[in-house]
């Protein structure tokens, strides 16, 4: 018992250097999650931001089918690689509604214009009030959502490629 | 007007191409702040209390700073969040439990006692006890001699 135990530093000493290597090896990981999956959307009222489209509200997001609400802006890039993705979405019968995060109205027509307009509707989130209600830390970023309301998945960062079966299958499964 | 779409077709292209940002990005908007990330409440106590939490609080953008401390857009946003429900009159507690409800205790300094935080305030005495232990056993070895 006594000569076993003096090995136990050794040992411990590679338990912590198992540990600090791993950290130093493995991307970090920053992103903040929201702890609002698995809880109902909070409740919201966007006024338009663009004409002809609606905004976005608790009422219509009801629709008692899963749907995608996708956090974007004219100001950001990422928003510009995720939009043929979403464009692909669409087309494929998703309803996407989409909160415009501190955008204007001028910037938003253009951006639709140049990268296509997948969504249902759009809310002006001018001052970043349902990106916080959401527990977003930053755009783009996007909700699925089920017919009951509750967020089932938060996909952080561009939708690319390599997301589009992660979110059909968190669709299938809201549905 | 032609330059600048297709300056950012191509920023969108070396995105996909690199695929480098798996998180969001951060870049500068097009609305000015809000009205009171950078305004001061006008009721002195009230300003007092918004600034005692909003130090306590975490920018979500920047991670190492609190709202109170950065200059990003998000930072000056949630400021206005506080600084509007003080004036409301809603309690400091009542907004950091809101906010823990969205982004989890990461978002507060001061984090609320869990099975998480427990060992914060667990270990200092487990290797206090663990301290005295081997003292006396040593020093009753020595005696023994």
């Amino acid at each position: 018992m006594r000569r076993a135990l003096i090995w136990l530093p050794l040992v411990l000493f590679l338990l912590l250097l198992g540990l600090v290597i791993s950290g130093i090896v493995k991307p970090g990981d920053r992103a903040v999650r929201s702890a609002m999956v698995g809880k109902p959307v909070p409740a919201l009222d966007l006024p338009a931001l663009v004409d002809g489209k609606p905004g976005v509200n608790s009422a219509a997001l009801a629709t008692g089918e899963p749907i995608l609400l996708n956090l974007f802006a004219s100001w950001c890039v990422p928003c510009i690689a995720e939009a043929p993705q979403l464009m692909k979405l669409k087309q494929q019968g998703v309803k996407i509604y989409g909160v415009a995060v501190r955008d204007t109205p001028e910037a938003m027509a253009r951006f639709l214009n140049e990268n296509g307009d997948p969504y249902a509707a759009i809310g002006d989130d001018g001052a970043s009030q349902v990106s916080i209600a959401l527990g977003s830390s930053g755009v783009p970023e996007t909700y699925v959502i089920d017919g009951s309301g509750r967020i089932v998945l938060q996909h952080i960062g561009y939708v690319g490629e390599q997301d589009i079966a992660e979110i059909r299958a968190a669709l299938e499964k809201a549905r | 007007m032609i330059r600048s779409s297709l300056s950012r077709a191509l920023a969108g292209a070396i995105l996909l191409a690199t695929g480098v940002p798996a998180s969001p990005v951060f870049s500068q908007s097009n609305r000015p702040p809000a009205e009171l990330a950078y305004t001061q409440l006008a009721d002195p106590d009230q300003e007092a209390q918004a600034q005692l939490l909003m130090e306590e609080l975490r920018c979500l953008v920047c991670q190492g700073q609190s709202i109170a401390d950065s200059d990003a857009e998000m930072a000056g946003d949630m400021r206005a969040l506080v600084r509007e429900r003080i004036a409301a009159g809603e309690s400091p507690q009542a907004i950091r439990e809101w906010l823990i409800e969205r982004y989890g205790d990461y978002v507060t300094y001061d984090p609320p006692l869990s099975w998480i935080t427990a060992p914060l305030w667990i270990a200092p005495l487990l290797l206090l006890a663990l301290g005295i232990f081997i003292a006396r056993r040593s020093f009753r070895r020595r005696r023994a001699q």
